[in-house]
C-alpha cells in the first residue's frame, strides 16, 4: 500500500490540483453561484500548493507510470510557469467577473483542470500520456472560450478553437499512430533508439505531430485560430490563453522532439526553422494593421512563439535553455500586458481598440508607463527582460550555425518594434482621451510584480539564468 | 587608485536623480521647479565626479583604469567597467554638457518638465555606461537602451513632424544594432568571452573578423553616421527639442567613432585594413557631398545636421587611416565637434524661443539687436569651419595629416570638403546675422538672458583655448592611442607574414 502511494509521488501536483478540482466542483454544485468568489481563491490557493509541491518533491528526475511519467528539472521549471500563468490567471479576473456579471464557479475550476492537463503534457514522456494531457487540457480550454454563453464572439470563438483543435489533435494522433507503426513503441526513449534517418514512415509521422505541436503553440502555418479566439474570448480568458496553455504546448514541443528524435535532427530542425521563420514574420507584419489590441497581443504571441523557436531550432541545451528563458520572460510579460488590458474600462464598458490608450501617459503617468516598458520590453529592447529572452535564444542559435535564421529573427524583431513603438506613440504623443475608471487592486498587484520583474531583470539575471541552464542538462 | 566604484557612481547617479525626481509629488509649480533643480544639482555632481577621475588618471598607462568587476549574468558574461585615454574624453564630454543641456532647456521646456528631467537623466546614465563598459553584452545594454529616452524625447518634446522622426530614428538605429548583436554573440563563441579587454588581445580569425566588422559597421556607421544611412539624422536634429539635439549632435554621435576605435580596428585590424578603401570612399563622399546639401538648407537645423555628418566623415576618415596622427585626429575632432555642434543647436535654439521659427529667411540683421549672440555666434561657426586657432582646426588638420601618409586622394578631397563647410556656414551667418534688420518681427528681439550666457560662455572658451592649446586632450588618450596604432600594425603584419608563408 505504502509503495503503492510512493510510486504515485512524482505526481502529486497533479493529483492535488485533480483532487481540489473536483472537491470544489462539488462546493459549487451543492452551494449555487454564490459560491464563485470562494471558489476563485481557493483554486488559486491550489494552484499555489501544486506549485509547493512541485518544488518540495526529491531532488533528481522520478518516473513512475512505468515510465511514462517523468518529473526532471525541466519538467518542474516549465511547470512552475505553467502554475504562475494560471494562478495569473485566475487572480486578473476577478473584477472583470464581477463587472460584466460573469460569476461562474465552473470558470476556475475548468482553469484548474485545463492546469492539471498542462502538468501531465509537462511530464509526459511517452505519446499516450502526452495525447491524455494535451485533451485534457485542449477541451478545458475550448469550454473555457466559450464561456460567456450569451455573446455570439465568445461561442463562435470556442467553436472555431474546438473544430480546428480537434483538427490539430486527429493529426497528432495520425502522426503517433505511424510513430508506433514505424518504431514498434510509443516511450520517448524507445523511439529515440529506433529512430533512423532512413526511416521514411518514421519521418512521416514526424512531420504529423509537429503539426499538432505548432498548432498548440499557434506558430505559423497553423496560427489561423489565435487572432479570432483572442479576440472572441473574454478578455481574463485571452490572458489565460496568452500565457500558460503557451508554456506547456512549447514544453510539449522541446520534449517531444528533443528526447524522442534525437537521431533525426537534421530532419525536425528544418521543420522548426520553418515555423519559427514563418511565425516570426507573421507576427511581425500582420500585427502592423491591427486596432484591436486583444488581436494585436495574439499576433505578437504568434511572433513570441516562433523567436522561443529558434531555441528549439538550434537542439542542443543551450538552445533548449534558451526556450525557458524566454518563455519565463514571456510569461511575465503577457501577464502585465493584459493586466493593463483589463484595466481599460471606461463608463462601465471594456474598451479593445489601441486607440483609447490615447494620451495614457497624460492621464495615467504610472500605467503608461509600465505598459511602455513592457512594450519595449516585448519588442526586445535593452535593458528590459525581453531583450535577454531573445538574446539567449540568438546566442544558441548563433553557436548553432544557424545564422540566416537569426539574422531573419533580428530583422523580423525590429518590424516587430515599429507596432510596439506604436502603440507607445499613441499613449505618450497623441492628446488624451477620457481616462480608464481606477485599476482594481488584483490587478495592480500583478502589474506591479511583472513590471518591476520586467525592469529589474537585468540587475541580477544570474538566478533564473542558472535555473533554467540547469533543467535544460537534465533534456540531455 | 580609488577604493570605491567611482565608475558605477558617475554611471549610476543619474539614474537615482531620475528615481527622485519620479518620487517627488506632484504639485504643479512647485513640482516642476524642484524636478529642473534636482536634475541640475545631479548633473552637476556627477560632472565633477567626473573630473576627479580626470585628476585620479594615469595619463602614461594605456591600460583600462578604474576597472569594476561584479558577477553578473552566468557564464564569462561580467559587469566589467574601466576607462582608458579613448573613453575618458568622451565621459567627460557627456557629463559636461549634460548641465548645459538641463540649462538649455529650463525656459524652453514647459509641459512635462518633470518627465523630461527623468528622460535626461536616465539618457545620461545610458551614455556614461556605453562609454565606460568593458564587456560586449554591456555595452550593447547601455548603447542600445539610449534609444527609449531619445525616442520619448524627440517624439513627446519635439516639432510638428515629431512622430515621423522618432521612429525613423528608432527604427533606424535599431536595424543597425541589431546585427551587431548577432556579431557580438558570434565572438562570445569564438573567444569564450565577452569581456572587451580579453577580446581585444584574442586574434579572431580573418572570415569571422569580415563578417563581425560588417556587422558592427553596419551599428556604427548608423550611429555615426555616415553616408548613405545618415538620412535619419536631419530629421531627427529638425523635430527634437534643443537640448535633444545638442545630445543627439555632440554626444549619441559620437558613440559611432568611439565604437571604431574600440572594437573595429584593434578586434578586426586585417578586416578593418582591407575594408578601409570602403570608409574612406564613404567619408569622403559624406563630406563632400552632404556639404554641397547643407549649402541649400532653408533651415538652421537641418543645415548644422547635415555639416555634422560632413565632419564625421572626418572621423571616420582618421580612424580608418589607423596613423597616430589620424586617431588622434579622430578623437579630437569628435571632442570638438561636441562642442562646437551642440553649442550651435545651443544657438539656433536661443532664436527659435524668441521666434518659434527656425527658417533661414525668417532672421536677417540679428547683429544689430543681439550683438553678444553675434558674438557667440561667430566663434562657433569659425570652429566649425575649422579656423586656425579654433578646436576644430586641430582635429580637422590631424586627421588630414594621418590620411595623407596613407592615401593622398582621399586626403586632398577631404580638404576640398573644408572649403565647403567654410562657404555653407559663414553664408548661414551672413544671412541670419548681418545684413539690415527690416523684418518686422525681429524688431523686438533681445539678447541673450544671463541663463544663455552661462551656457554659451563655458563651451565659446573651450572652443577657443582647445584650438590654442590642444595638449590636455591630446595627452590624455596619447598613450592608448599609441597602442592601438601599435597593435594594429603588429597584427597587419603578423597577417602579412602568414600570407607570405602560405604563398
Amino acid at each position: 500500500m505504502n509503495d503503492a502511494l510512493f510510486t504515485l509521488l512524482p505526481a502529486l501536483p497533479e493529483l492535488v490540483l485533480a483532487v481540489g478540482a473536483m472537491a470544489l466542483l462539488m462546493l459549487g454544485a451543492f452551494r449555487g453561484e454564490e459560491t464563485a468568489v470562494t471558489v476563485n481563491w481557493l483554486a488559486i490557493a491550489l494552484l499555489v500548493a501544486a506549485g509547493a509541491v512541485t518544488l518540495w518533491l526529491p531532488n533528481g528526475t522520478l518516473t513512475t507510470f512505468g515510465g511514462s511519467f517523468v518529473v526532471d528539472d525541466f519538467a518542474r521549471f516549465l511547470k512552475l510557469l505553467a502554475l504562475t500563468g494560471s494562478a495569473g490567471a485566475i487572480l486578473m479576473s476577478f473584477d472583470y467577473l464581477a463587472v460584466e456579471k460573469q460569476q461562474r464557479f465552473e470558470y476556475p475550476i475548468l482553469i484548474l483542470l485545463a492546469t492539471t492537463g498542462m502538468l501531465m503534457l509537462i511530464s509526459a514522456a511517452d505519446l499516450i500520456a502526452l495525447y491524455l494531457g494535451l485533451e485534457l487540457m485542449s477541451l478545458a480550454l475550448y469550454v473555457i472560450a466559450a464561456i460567456n454563453r450569451d455573446s455570439s464572439r465568445s461561442s463562435e470563438a470556442g467553436l472555431k478553437y474546438f473544430i480546428l483543435g480537434a483538427l490539430s489533435s486527429g493529426m497528432l494522433l495520425y502522426g503517433a499512430s505511424l510513430v508506433y507503426g514505424f518504431t514498434g513503441t510509443v516511450t520517448f526513449a524507445g523511439i529515440a533508439k529506433a529512430a533512423n534517418p532512413g526511416n521514411i514512415g518514421l519521418i512521416m509521422g514526424l512531420v504529423f505531430l509537429c503539426a499538432g505541436f505548432c498548432f498548440k503553440v499557434s506558430a505559423v502555418p497553423f496560427h489561423m485560430w489565435t487572432p479570432d479566439v483572442y479576440e472572441g474570448a473574454p478578455t481574463p480568458v485571452t490572458a489565460f490563453f496568452a500565457a500558460a496553455p503557451k508554456v506547456a504546448g512549447i514544453a510539449m514541443f522541446v520534449r517531444a522532439t528533443i528526447a524522442a528524435f534525437p537521431g533525426v535532427v537534421p530532419q525536425w530542425q528544418q521543420i522548426v526553422v520553418f515555423v519559427a521563420i514563418a511565425s516570426m514574420a507573421l507576427g511581425a507584419f500582420a500585427a502592423i494593421g491591427q486596432r484591436n489590441i486583444k488581436r494585436l497581443m495574439a499576433y505578437s504571441s504568434i511572433g513570441h512563439m516562433g523567436f522561443a523557436l529558434i531555441g528549439l531550432a538550434a537542439a542542443t541545451s543551450d538552445g533548449v535553455e534558451g526556450v525557458l528563458v524566454y518563455m519565463a520572460i514571456y510569461l511575465a510579460m503577457t501577464l502585465g500586458t493584459f493586466a493593463v488590458i483589463l484595466a481599460m474600462r471606461r463608463d462601465g464598458h471594456m474598451v479593445e481598440g489601441i486607440g483609447d490608450l490615447a494620451g495614457l501617459a497624460r492621464t495615467d503617468p504610472t500605467l503608461a508607463f509600465f505598459l511602455a516598458m513592457l512594450l519595449f520590453s516585448l519588442a526586445g529592447i535593452p535593458p528590459l527582460a525581453g531583450f535577454f529572452a531573445k538574446f539567449y535564444v540568438f546566442l544558441a542559435a548563433i553557436k548553432a550555425g544557424l545564422i540566416t535564421l537569426a539574422v531573419i529573427g533580428v530583422v523580423t524583431s525590429v518590424v516587430g518594434a515599429y507596432y510596439y513603438l506604436s502603440i507607445v506613440k499613441i499613449m505618450y504623443f497623441d492628446e488624451p482621451a477620457k481616462p480608464f475608471a481606477p485599476m482594481p487592486n488584483e490587478l495592480k498587484i500583478v502589474l506591479a510584480v511583472t513590471g518591476l520583474f520586467n525592469l529589474l531583470f537585468f540587475v541580477y539575471p544570474g538566478p533564473l539564468i542558472a535555473v533554467a541552464s540547469a533543467a535544460a542538462k537534465s533534456l540531455f | 587608485m580609488l577604493s570605491w566604484p567611482i565608475l558605477s557612481l558617475i554611471v549610476f547617479l543619474p539614474l537615482l536623480g531620475a528615481l527622485v525626481i519620479a518620487a517627488i509629488p506632484s504639485h504643479g509649480e512647485a513640482e516642476t521647479r524642484n524636478a529642473r533643480w534636482i536634475a541640475l544639482w545631479v548633473t552637476l555632481v556627477t560632472f565633477a565626479i567626473s573630473l576627479v577621475l580626470v585628476w585620479k588618471f594615469d595619463p602614461k598607462s594605456a591600460d583600462f583604469q578604474f576597472e569594476e568587476k561584479y558577477r553578473w549574468l552566468e557564464g564569462a558574461i561580467v559587469y566589467h567597467m574601466g576607462v582608458d585615454g579613448i573613453s575618458l574624453p568622451f565621459v567627460v564630454l557627456t557629463t559636461g554638457l549634460m548641465p548645459i543641456c538641463i540649462i538649455a532647456s529650463w525656459g524652453a521646456i514647459q509641459k512635462r518638465v518633470k518627465e523630461y528631467m527623468i528622460a535626461f537623466l536616465v539618457l545620461e546614465t545610458l551614455m556614461v555606461g556605453t562609454f565606460v563598459a568593458l564587456d560586449l553584452v554591456l555595452f550593447y545594454l547601455f548603447f542600445e537602451g539610449g534609444l527609449i529616452p531619445m525616442f520619448l524625447i524627440i517624439g513627446v518634446w519635439g516639432g510638428p513632424r515629431r512622430v515621423y522622426a522618432s521612429f525613423k530614428f528608432f527604427l533606424y538605429t535599431l536595424l543597425g544594432s541589431v546585427l551587431m548583436l548577432l556579431a557580438i554573440m558570434a565572438l562570445y563563441w569564438d573567444g569564450g568571452t565577452t569581456d572587451i579587454p580579453m577580446l581585444l588581445h584574442h586574434g579572431f580569425p580573418p572570415n569571422l573578423q569580415k563578417w563581425a566588422w560588417l556587422a558592427f559597421f553596419a551599428s556604427f556607421a548608423v550611429k555615426m553616421p555616415m553616408w548613405p544611412v545618415h538620412t535619419w539624422l536631419p530629421d531627427a536634429h529638425v523635430e527634437a527639442p534643443t537640448a535633444g539635439s545638442v545630445i543627439l549632435a555632440a554626444i549619441l554621435l559620437k558613440m559611432g567613432g568611439y565604437g571604431f576605435l574600440r572594437f573595429s580596428l584593434p578586434m578586426f585590424p586585417t578586416a578593418s585594413h582591407d575594408f578601409a578603401p570602403l570608409v574612406f570612399t564613404l567619408s569622403v563622399v559624406a563630406i563632400v557631398y552632404t556639404s554641397l546639401v547643407a549649402l541649400v538648407q532653408e533651415d538652421m537645423k537641418k543645415l548644422i545636421a547635415y555639416s555634422s555628418v560632413a565632419h564625421m566623415g572626418f572621423v571616420t576618415m582618421g580612424i580608418f587611416a589607423a596613423t597616430t596622427q589620424g586617431i588622434a585626429g579622430g578623437i579630437f575632432q569628435m571632442i570638438s565637434h561636441g562642442i562646437v555642434s551642440g553649442a550651435l543647436f545651443l544657438c539656433v535654439g536661443v532664436v527659435y524661443d524668441r521666434m518659434h521659427t527656425r527658417e533661414i529667411s525668417a532672421y536677417g540683421g540679428l547683429v544689430n539687436r543681439m550683438p553678444f549672440y553675434a558674438v557667440a555666434f561667430m566663434i562657433f561657426t569659425l570652429a566649425n569651419v575649422a579656423l586656425p586657432g579654433t578646436s576644430g582646426f586641430i582635429g580637422e588638420f590631424l586627421t588630414l595629416i594621418g590620411t595623407f601618409r596613407i592615401n593622398i586622394a582621399v586626403a586632398v578631397f577631404a580638404t576640398l570638403g573644408t572649403i565647403l563647410s567654410a562657404a555653407y556656414a559663414l553664408y548661414l551667418y551672413r544671412r541670419v546675422v548681418f545684413g539690415v534688420l527690416d523684418k518686422p518681427a525681429l524688431a523686438g528681439i533681445l539678447d541673450l538672458d544671463y541663463r544663455e550666457i552661462i551656457t554659451l560662455a563655458p563651451l565659446a572658451v573651450l572652443a577657443i583655448l582647445l584650438g590654442v592649446f590642444p595638449q590636455p586632450v591630446i595627452d590624455l588618450s596619447a598613450a592608448s592611442v599609441a597602442q592601438l596604432v601599435d597593435g594594429y600594425t603588429h597584427a597587419l603584419n603578423g597577417a602579412h607574414a602568414t600570407a607570405l608563408l602560405m604563398r
